[in-house]
């Protein structure tokens, strides 16, 4: 699609050159918008990440903090844990989910249902989604009262809703939901003739997996892991909701920080919020590039 | 297929349902207990007797429509213009609205609280910076809605056949495109919604009435009504989605979720 035809266009619906202009200023206020709502605030924290929150000279001390203060560190550490737990977690389980119901001989509208589901459960976060963990799984929660009457109490033997564990568990709920609606696609894109020609050819079950079905998808699954990880790495409202704050998440330092200056330097406190954007920077491109290899095979 | 691979895979598929309805029930159960001994209405008639529930949703509700509202006067037509016009900027613009999944949304209003609070962008405390804000993070979902609504209609042909109409620009987009993607805008506005009727962060670091921060105040001092407030709030989720299914062609569009 480049400029207009001259050939086929009647001269006088054709507009006139100098209007080429206008359809520049066209796009202007959306440029304009994205500039003064987006990049500027967003890149504000980059710039005042290498800047002394005293001397306001320019300076590296508060990125080189970052990974000397024990509290950050700590602080995405747990992130990272609870990204790699629930993306892998989230990864294996959506994979299984979708596949089941694409390539599982399952009856044709689990599909259309659980995309639907999937759709609604993968927005279905934040503080509605906190709630409804705590109605199953606090001590007072329905199944934890199941258990109970069955005579075993989680909460005995080591278990909380409201700390790392509890918190997996809950992310796991918007995780799995997204590795199902952007794998499907791809699952959809293995060719029933690459199944038949590899039992043609005396292949096992296992064989097709191993040489042909995972190194075909195995882009695709890494891309959207990784998508996972980022997903839950940004996410904040539904461990605020579920525990006030009290677990150190990246994310829930920076909104402390927002509200108090808890790390007492607000130098520190932008550079935290850069090294975040750098990790989800990470994260889409490398979901970007990994999504764009799958392509080949699935067209 | 095989019988094994069919027990398997309704084994998954029984996991993934209890999985996804069973916090629900639990919530859903848990809301009508309100009234000691009894299973009843009374959370619910108690949260819409409020007049702190309907105010707080009433204020989300309109931050959701102005959202819309912006996203479409400003999205359409750049986005008509990249497809017919500009193409030379569609990579750039193409950037931007992938740029919120980058920044999430505690930095993204970490940044506008901090440029927005002094001189001369002092506007910290307008509602206009809260459904800004709200046109970023709904930006990915409404583009890229109304790119895709672009690609499935001839925008040239219709273009060119109202311009030789005698058409002007603006009855060109607004009487010509914007009714044949109105589809595509329908899937985006909805899902806007959605993310709007459930966000927290930003009505709560800019300080404005919604619902999500109501809710999540309600959840350290009540026990029955946030459960009741949960149910509504997945309803209205899930009548969001089961419009985009309805009116588009079914749940094809991978969406990275909203605001966790």
């Amino acid at each position: 699609m480049t400029a207009f035809d001259e050939k086929r266009d009647a001269p006088k619906a054709r507009p006139a050159r100098h209007k080429m202009s206008w359809a520049w200023l066209g796009v202007m206020p959306f440029f304009i918008f994205a500039f003064l709502f987006l990049i500027y605030p967003s890149s504000t924290i980059g710039v005042r990440s290498f800047i002394d929150s005293k001397t306001h000279a320019f300076t590296f001390k508060n990125i080189l903090a970052l990974f000397s203060n024990q509290y950050i560190l700590r602080a995405y550490w747990i992130s990272i844990q609870i990204s790699l737990i629930t993306s892998l977690g989230g990864g294996i389980f959506g994979f299984l989910l979708a596949y089941s119901a694409i390539r599982g001989g399952l009856p044709k509208f689990m599909r259309s249902s659980l995309m639907t589901f999937c759709g609604v459960a993968s927005n279905f976060a934040g503080v509605p989604l906190a709630f409804a963990f705590i109605a199953l799984l606090s001590p007072t929660g329905m199944l934890i009262g199941w258990l109970r009457a069955l005579g075993y109490n989680p909460y005995f033997h080591g278990f909380t809703l409201y700390t790392f564990f509890g918190l997996s568990i809950v992310y796991m709920y918007f995780q799995f939901p997204l590795m199902v609606l952007i794998i499907a696609p791809a699952i959809d894109g293995l060719r029933r003739e690459w199944l038949e020609a590899s039992e043609n050819l005396g292949a096992s079950s296992f064989q097709y997996w191993r040489f042909v079905a995972f190194p075909i998808l195995l882009p695709s699954i890494m891309g959207t892991m990784i998508l996972l990880f980022g997903n839950s790495f940004g996410a904040y409202a539904t461990a605020q909701a579920l525990t006030g704050g009290q677990i150190n998440l990246v994310t829930i330092v920076i909104g402390s920080q927002l509200s108090g200056d808890v790390l007492g330097d607000a130098g520190l406190g932008y550079a935290l919020a850069l090294g975040m954007v750098v990790v989800m920077a990470v994260a889409i491109a490398g979901y970007t590039l990994l999504q764009r290899r799958t392509e080949r095979w699935l067209r | 297929m095989r019988r094994g691979n069919k027990v398997w895979s309704w084994f998954i598929m029984i996991i993934g349902i209890l999985y996804f309805f069973l916090p629900l029930v639990a919530t859903f159960i848990f809301s009508l207990k309100a009234k000691l001994g009894v299973l009843s209405f009374k959370a619910y008639s108690n949260i819409f007797a409020d007049p702190a529930f309907v105010s707080n949703f009433s204020y989300s509700v309109l931050w959701a429509v102005l959202t819309i509202v912006v996203g479409i006067l400003l999205f359409v037509p750049t986005a008509f213009l990249i497809r017919l016009k500009v193409p030379q900027f569609r990579a750039a613009v193409e950037f931007i609205t992938l740029l919120p999944f980058v920044v999430p949304a505690i930095v993204f209003v970490f940044g506008l609280v901090r440029t927005f609070s002094q001189p001369p962008l002092l506007i910290v405390n307008s509602p206009a910076l809260l459904v800004a804000g709200y046109t970023v993070l709904s930006m990915p979902y409404m583009y890229r809605a109304v790119d895709t609504g672009l690609r499935s209609i001839d925008v040239r042909t219709l273009t060119e056949a109202g311009q030789s109409l005698g058409a002007g620009w603006g009855s060109i987009l607004f009487d010509i495109i914007l009714p044949n993607i109105r589809v595509a805008i329908l899937s985006g506005a909805f899902l806007s919604f959605a993310i709007v009727i459930g966000e927290l962060v930003l009505a709560q670091y800019l300080a404005k009435p919604a619902f999500a921060p109501y809710m999540a105040l309600s959840i350290q001092n009540r026990a029955y009504e946030p459960a009741a407030m949960a149910i509504v709030s997945f309803a209205l989720t899930w009548a969001a989605m089961g419009i985009i299914s309805l009116v588009g062609r079914g749940g094809g569009q991978a969406q990275v979720g909203g605001g966790h």
